[in-house]
Order: C-alpha cells, then structure tokens, then sequence
C-alpha cells in the first residue's frame, strides 16, 4: 500500500521487539464479540490511476459554473481567484501544519492570522476579529450565543432579511439550548418592522445587509433603537467583497459583524469548507468565540505571535468556555488573506465595482421583460426578481436545460415562508460576460413568453 | 577532473564556530525575517488586475462607504515571497514526524488535493439545481456507505463542519429524541479523560456535566458509571479509544448500563482510526458518534481546519438527523434538503446545522483516501498505527513513565513527567527542547488526568528508520535532562524562528491587531 511505510519484515522485527506473537494481541481489550474477524464489506485498494478514474467519472456528472452562463448566489458567489492563492494554500507548511500551539514552529500561521485579524476589523470597521470560524451561518449562530451572554438575555429577533439557512442554524441552536426567537417573515422589499419588535427583553437583533433578497439596509435606526433597550445588533453579510461599496456595518453602530468570506480565495465546492468571519466591539473580546491571535514578544525581545486569551476556550474553560469550538477555518482563511493582501485597498474596491456595475447590467436588461418584476430599488450584486405568478423553482429548472444557471428560487431555500414561489435570487459578479447577460435575458423571455 | 581547491578552507575557521553570529538584516540564512503586509504593503498597489466598466449608474442608493478601507496590497511577486517566506516558519507533516496525540497528524495524499479540485467538484454551487449535480450527490452517498460500512450504525448526518460540531450534531439528536419522548433530563456524564469539546458541547445545550473519575488503570470503571446513573442522565459522552490511549474494555456493559437508564451513548470519535477494520462502533452499543475526517481520513489540518465531522447515528436516531441528509433506499440514495421532505419518510430533523450541506471538499479527499486504501489496507493503517505506537512505547518504557503500567496501547502512547522528577526541568521544557532537534512536540499537559501528560502519536505515516530516530532523540534528552543538563531544557528552542515566546504578556495587554503609528508630531520632530 503506496501509503504505508512499514515492510511486512519491519512489521515482524517490530513484533517481536514488542515480545508478542501477532498483531492481534494489542487489539485484545476489544470485547471479543466485537472483533472483526472478516474484511470489511468494502472493496480493496486501488492505484492512483483507478481512484482518478472512480472520481473524475462522478466530477463528469456535474456542470461547473465555468461552463456556463451563471447567476446563482444565496450565500456563495463565483469569483475569479488569482493561481497565486491556490499554489501558496498548497504549499506543506501551510496545509499540513497543525493548530498553531507550539509558537516557535508556527509563526508562518500565526503571522498571517494576525495580518487577516487586522483585514477584518479594518473591513467590518470593527474593533477585533477573531481567527474565523466554519462558516458564515455558525457565526451567526455564535453570535447569537454570545448577545445571549454579554445581555445575559435569551431573546433573538431576526429579520426576515437574513439567509433562510443561516435562520434555521440559529433556530436549531436556539430550540435545542432552550433559547427563544422571534423570526420575522421573508421579507424580499426590505420594508420589515423590526424596530418594533426590539424590547427590554430582547438579547440582540440580527440583521443581514446587502440582505438576502440584496437589498442595502440602513442600520442605524435599528442600533439606535437597539442601544436604547440594552440590545446588541448583529449585522450579517453573505457577500463579503460589498464591502469595497457599501458602509460597513462597524461604522453604523453594530455591536458584532458576522459573515460569510467564501468570496475570497475560496472556490464553490458544492457548499463547504468556506470561512465565516466574526468581529466585535473591544469591550467584548472576553465572551468572543472562536481563536484569537496576539502580538507578543520572544525570549530574544523580537516581535511574534501566539493564540491568546485561550481561557476564553474549551480545552482549557471545558463547560465553562465561551463555546464548544476548537478549530477555525485554517486554509480557507488563509485562501481569503491572501487574496485579500493581492487586491488591497485599490484592487477590492474595483472587484466591488465591476460586481455592482455586472449586477447593474444585468438588472436592467432582466427588468424590461414581461412578466418581472425587480423588487429592489438598491442592491449589490443580488437583487430579486417576481416571475409574477410562475413557479420560479420550475423556470430555474427549464433554464438549467437550455444551459444557463438562472438564480435561487426562495422556496427552494425557504419552504416555510409564504407568497415566495414566483420570487427568484441572482447574482451577478465579474465572472460574467455580456454574451453571458444577453443569453440570460433572452431565455428568461422565451420561457416566460 | 578534480576540484580546484586551492585556498579554499575544507573545516570551518574559529569565528564560524562561535555561538551567536549576527547579521546586518538579522536573517539567517533560509530563514528570513518578514514584516507585516501593513509595513511593506502600499494602499495603491494592487496584484489583481480588474477592468472596472464606467458605463453604467450605481443602484447603491445612500449607502455608498465613505472611509477609506485601509488595506495595503502586495504585487503579485511581493505577494508570493511574503507568504513563502511565512511558509518558511512552520512545521510540517511533510517535514517530519509530527506526533501530536489525539490530532492524528498522518500523511495527506496530494491524489486527494486533486481530485477536490477537479472542475466538476470545485466549482459546482451547493443551490445549483439538482440535475446539475448528481454527482456530487453521488459522492456524498459514497461516503456516507464507506462510513455506515466501516462504523456499522444505521445513518449519517454529514453536514457538521468538524470534530466539535459533529458532538453538538449528535448531544442536540440526543436532546430531540428525549424531546420526542416527552422528556427533558438536566446531566450528561464525561469522563475526566475527555477532549474539553465534550463537557462545552453538552453545557452548550443546557446539560450540567458530571464528571466520571478514571480508575486505577485509566479506563472508566462501570461501576462508576452505574453510580451515576439515574433518570436525570441524558447521556454518557466516551471516547474509545480514550485519551491515555487505551481501549474502553468495559464498553459494552457500560453502553448497557446507560441504555437501561433510558440514557443515550455518545461516542468521541477522534481516535476512530485506531479500530478501522477491527471493530465496529455500532457493535458496541453506541448510539452516536462523530468522525473526524481531518483525522482518521487524512484530510490536511491546514494549520488548524477546515475539519469535517460527518456523526454516525444508531437506529433510535437516525429519525432526528438535521436536513439536510441523505436517505438510503437498497442501491438508490435520495438528498433530503428541508424539513417537509423528511416529513414524507416518516423522519423528524431535529432542525438545521449549517447552511448547504457541509464540508463537500473535505468528503472528495476522504472518499479518494477511502478508495485509495480500500477494506484491506484501512485496516493494514490502524494496525500500523497501533503498532508504531507500541514500538515507542517499549522503546522508552524503561526511561520514561508510563502511568498505567507497561501494557498495550492502542494508536497513541501516555507518559506522565515522573521521569522529570527533580531535574528541573518542566513538561515544557522538554517538548521546547525537542523543537531543538527537529521534532513537532507530542501534546503536553492532555489528557488532564496524569500529571505533566506527555501523549505522543506516531501514525502510521513513519518507517521504521523514523521511529528508531525519534526514540533515540527522546531517549538522549531524557538522559540529558537526568544528568542535570537544564539549560538544554530550559532556554529552549534556542534554533526556531522565534525564542520561547511570552503567551502571558500576550493574555494581559492583548494586540489583536496592527494598528497605524501615529505619525510623529511636528513638534516633537522639531
């Protein structure tokens, strides 16, 4: 086996060395009725060549959103990202290090956590960030456990803006810890009440900005009326790169940002491994979740790095920790900081602009068919469509056919909401062409004619 | 023909040999220092070239960002030796024997980094419409197979993103299935071995966690388990292999004990990969149990996740995994995506754990390390696992403590730091000192119950050679610490990128992140 050093002689030295006959004596504490004594009903080993071939035949059966005009987002969005990222991931330092524990062999870690720590606090305009976390939505559920701790409440108002996945993360959490919510319904014109629902009572509103249905939402009258009645605001974001546009949520009074990074460095891959991204006020640091990286010194006085304020964690606190997390999001983090660092300021701010001017585009031209209608009046790159009165599921389905990936029906995502069956959610980035757009808009109004 | 060697010195002179020899740049040699992107990075300079198109009017409304962001970009090229040069500082697998206990730090096929970046895994998005991905559904139906065959339970919930959120996947089905019964019960049982993951899961769901004290041998007695045991208990949380490294021999009774209870078994899968093909979890009466793929299936940590822990679950409830899931049907496997889908098969998600469906590329390496090892060579890894952590054992047994006696372990091997007794020097100490001689240390001061553990993991990635190094390196600092030499020990590593670094002063003031100097003030430059 390719993988394997040790030779059946090592195997037999390395016995015998022990003092025991068969390899079977070390499995002895196993409760002899459950051994295993035949081979597992599984196949046997295979080359390198039969395990490509195995795969590359299910890879076959997919269509890659290269391949074809695309337009869905909902929470991951096809981006362009530099060779550069993906050979520095791969290098063996980074992907097959550890947890950065043991400092003095990890700085390479360690500096780049700080280096993205700082990225996205200057992003979020948020005090501190944390070494990221799985992914967008546990963050957000996180960051509901963490109002519930900081106001020592356990009532959370979420707007019917947020990403139907991420609201059912956080009813999930909420139900099984014996929390209670207050989930407002899918509201794609970004007309909510939410204010109204805020009280003394309250732990903390989650707010998402550009929302689900990508409208922009103002939040400072929601941290307003938040701050009034000892609430936190969480702000939430699934399209990290409206960030080079659009107020960060920090400078709107949020008292903890929490989003979704896949856009960066990140490729699709069906829904994961992604990086969720979790920023918060100073005062708050003690009762973040997730790790933190700190600058300190070495025994030489040089500057370096380390984990800090670890007794906030679980290997250390146990039930007493802020959370029961114990890994981050490691290469996906480090896929989005490098990227980052290749566009900086200048680069991320363009790549938010040919976003906003493809979705734009794409609006305009959609907008003028019959039978749409564009609900937004501000948007990204997101924006939604009514297909008034078809079923939008049935439309995606009929696009796919004629090759073209047209968006995300709301009920696909959001069963439970009503009047949602004719509402459609696209995406436009900078990956898409004008064929791409004028291929799309001439489908949409043959098969809505 | 023969090198011209004239004048050219053969052994290095007297100044070459003196302790510290500085440079100007402070670098030494292939290692580099590298300053933070904010002190090197400009915040016009961009490595991405975008054509940003001006023929359109922005639909931005009043929310356009008005503050400059404040992020330095590096060009292409400065970019690359920036994080080369970070790169440079870390320890590897690929660099050598890195023998973290209970982490499982073994080879990670590049086969497997392949096939995830394979076009038609990569970039499929997880809301394409499901005739455009049967695929990559057919894969995680695959996987799910290889983990049902090999753990023997009845279902599998794939969506959780790691080891710890695999546990909250299979407490919270715990928790609905007491739920369904109409029953909510207040304690969860830990033993003081466990991964501290364990007691933050169950008192994130409300559970006060009782802990069971290890026995003698440092297994968990039964008869403390019973003791424990009433109708307040909502589950036993085990690790089993556990944490000293030593199979649970009593896990059958003690799964029993808690069934009778009317109490749920949780298993830790973190150690899973030292049975593979041995044994069978759902033959030992466990009704839950997460799979850390970044461990027994070799998906690279990545200097500390992304993970994936897909939680196996028994019949009792498998009814209450979370949307969404797969449900197998004989040969056919159908993707549930909501709620109301499982409704029509009679199940009951318990709800929702993450969006989409988990950690996909993750299940690509795992399946792809599956295929690669097959029924035989899985089981051909555990036994070299378990055997190359024997074979350290007994080759430090008679100098280092073993605080359960000299007896079989399974893939990891326990030490306590009694051997250190009146040396002066300090469980810390002596993992510093092997950073000196080129090794990653095991985990110190884990599992809490010995003092100063030392718990080293071999895998079954390292040949004999390997192993016979590392002994003998081990073997000569214990003798060194024993003969009285500290200061082997206690400055160390004196040959790391960075000295001994001060965690303290880091926890008092913390920096988390760099911060702009302020420019100096006229006056005071004047």
């Amino acid at each position: 086996m390719r993988y394997l050093p040790l030779s059946d002689q090592d195997r037999a030295d390395m016995l015998a060395r022990i003092g025991i006959g068969s390899i079977d004596d070390l499995f002895a504490d196993i409760p002899e009725a459950a051994r295993l004594t035949a081979p597992m009903d599984l196949p046997r080993r295979k080359s390198e060549l039969e395990v490509e071939r195995h795969l590359s035949r299910l890879a076959a059966q997919n269509v890659p959103a290269s391949s074809v005009p695309f337009f869905i987002g909902g929470g991951a969005y096809k981006h362009h990202v530099p060779a550069t990222v993906d050979h520095l991931i791969q290098r063996s330092e980074f992907l097959t290090s550890y947890t950065p524990y043991q400092p003095e062999i990890t700085q390479g870690t360690l500096q780049a956590l700080f280096e993205f720590q700082t990225q996205i606090a200057n992003l979020t305009a948020m005090d501190v960030a944390n070494a990221s976390m799985y992914d967008g939505s546990t963050a957000a559920a996180e960051a509901v456990l963490m109002a519930h701790r900081v106001t020592k409440r356990n009532k959370a108002v979420i707007s019917g803006g947020l990403h139907p996945h991420y609201r059912a993360v956080i009813r999930t959490m909420s139900e099984l810890a014996d929390d209670t919510f207050d989930i407002l319904p899918a509201d794609p014109t970004g007309a909510e009440d939410i204010l109204s629902r805020i009280d003394n009572e309250t732990s903390c509103v989650v707010v998402q900005s550009p929302s689900f249905f990508g409208q922009l939402i103002d939040l400072k009258p929601i941290a307003e009326k938040a701050h009034e009645c000892g609430v936190l605001l969480i702000a939430v974001f699934t399209e990290v790169v409206s960030l080079g546009l659009i107020e960060p949520a920090g400078t709107q009074g949020a008292d903890i940002v929490v989003g979704e990074g896949q856009s960066l460095g990140n490729p699709l891959t069906f829904g994961g491994p992604y990086v969720g991204l979790f920023a918060t006020r100073q005062k708050y640091i003690r009762q973040m979740p997730g790790r933190l990286c700190g600058e300190t010194v070495d025994a030489d006085g040089k500057r370096g790095f380390v984990l800090t304020l670890s007794t906030r964690e679980q290997h250390i606190r146990r039930e007493k920790a802020t959370s029961n997390i114990c890994t981050n999001a490691g290469l996906c983090q480090l896929a989005f900081t490098i990227h980052m660092t290749l566009l900086g300021q200048t680069g991320f701010e363009q790549l938010a602009m040919a976003n906003h001017a493809a979705a734009v585009k794409l609006a305009g031209m959609l907008e003028g068919i019959d039978g749409v209608e564009l609900l937004n009046e501000t948007f990204f790159n997101e924006f939604t469509l009514r297909l008034k009165g078809k079923d939008a599921e049935a439309i995606v389905d009929t696009l796919a056919d004629k090759g073209i990936m047209a968006g995300v029906p709301v009920k696909r995502i959001d069963p439970v909401s009503k009047d949602v069956e004719d509402l459609l959610v696209v995406a436009a980035t900078e990956i898409n062409t004008d064929e791409d757009r004028a291929a799309y808009a001439a489908a949409l109004k043959e098969v809505l004619a | 023909m023969s090198m011209n060697n004239q004048g050219r010195p053969s052994t290095p002179n007297e100044a070459g040999m003196v302790a510290e020899h500085k440079t100007f740049t402070g670098n030494k040699a292939l290692q580099i220092e590298e300053p933070l992107i904010f002190e090197t990075g400009r915040n016009d300079v961009t490595g991405v070239d975008i054509d940003v198109p001006l023929d359109f009017k922005p639909r931005l409304g009043s929310h356009r960002r008005e503050a400059p962001i404040d992020l330095p970009g590096l060009s292409e090229p400065e970019a690359m030796r920036h994080y080369v040069r970070l790169s440079q500082k870390n320890y590897a697998i690929d660099m050598g024997l890195y023998p973290l206990g209970s982490c499982t730090m073994k080879h990670n096929p590049r086969l497997n980094e392949k096939m995830a970046r394979l076009p038609g895994f990569a970039d499929v998005h997880p809301l394409q419409p499901l005739s455009t991905v049967k695929g990559a559904v057919e894969l995680i139906a695959q996987l799910g197979r290889w983990l049902l065959v090999t753990t023997g339970m009845a279902s599998v919930a794939m969506s959780p993103k790691a080891g710890a959120h695999g546990e909250l996947c299979g407490m919270m089905a715990i928790k609905a299935a007491l739920k369904a019964r109409g029953e909510s019960r207040s304690k969860v049982l830990v033993p003081e071995s466990a991964h501290g993951t364990n007691p933050a899961t169950a008192a994130l769901l409300g559970y006060k966690v009782v802990t069971i004290p290890a026995r003698e041998d440092g297994t968990v007695d039964p008869a403390s388990v019973r003791e424990l045991l009433d109708d307040q208990v909502a589950a036993i949380m085990l690790t089993n292999p556990n944490t000293c490294g030593l199979f649970e021999r009593d896990i059958k009774e003690i799964a029993d004990a808690v069934h009778e209870a009317g109490a749920y078994f949780y298993c830790d899968g973190a150690n899973f990969n030292a049975i593979v093909g041995k044994a069978k979890p759902g033959e030992l009466g466990v009704d839950a149990m997460h799979i850390n793929l970044h461990k027994t299936f070799s998906t690279p940590h990545g200097g500390g996740g992304p993970g994936a822990g897909p939680v196996v679950l028994s019949d009792k409830l498998a009814p209450f995994a979370p949307v969404p899931y797969v449900r197998f049907e004989g040969e056919t496997a159908e993707f549930i995506e909501t709620r109301a889908e499982a409704k029509e098969h009679g199940d009951t998600p318990f709800g929702r754990m993450t969006a989409f469906h988990g950690q996909m590329g993750m299940f690509i390496r795992a399946l792809s390390f599956m295929l690669s090892h097959g029924c035989d060579g899985l089981k051909q890894a555990s036994e070299d696992a378990v055997l190359n952590a024997n074979y350290i054992r007994v080759g430090l047994a008679d100098l280092m403590s073993l605080p359960f006696g000299n007896r079989p372990n399974m893939h990891e091997v326990l030490f306590d730091d009694s051997f250190l007794k009146d040396t002066g020097v300090t469980t810390l100490d002596f993992a510093k000192a092997m950073i000196d001689e080129g090794y990653h240390p095991m985990t110190m001061y884990f599992p809490l119950v010995v003092h100063g553990a030392l718990l080293i993991e071999p895998t079954e990635s390292e040949s004999l050679a390997s192993l016979d190094l590392f002994i003998a390196t081990l073997r000569d600092l214990v003798m060194s610490a024993k003969k009285g030499e500290t200061e082997r020990f206690t400055g160390a590593p004196y040959h790391s990128p960075r000295r001994r670094l001060d965690e303290t002063a880091a926890a008092r003031k913390p920096i988390l992140k760099w911060v702009r100097p302020e420019p100096a003030s006229v006056e005071a430059a004047e």
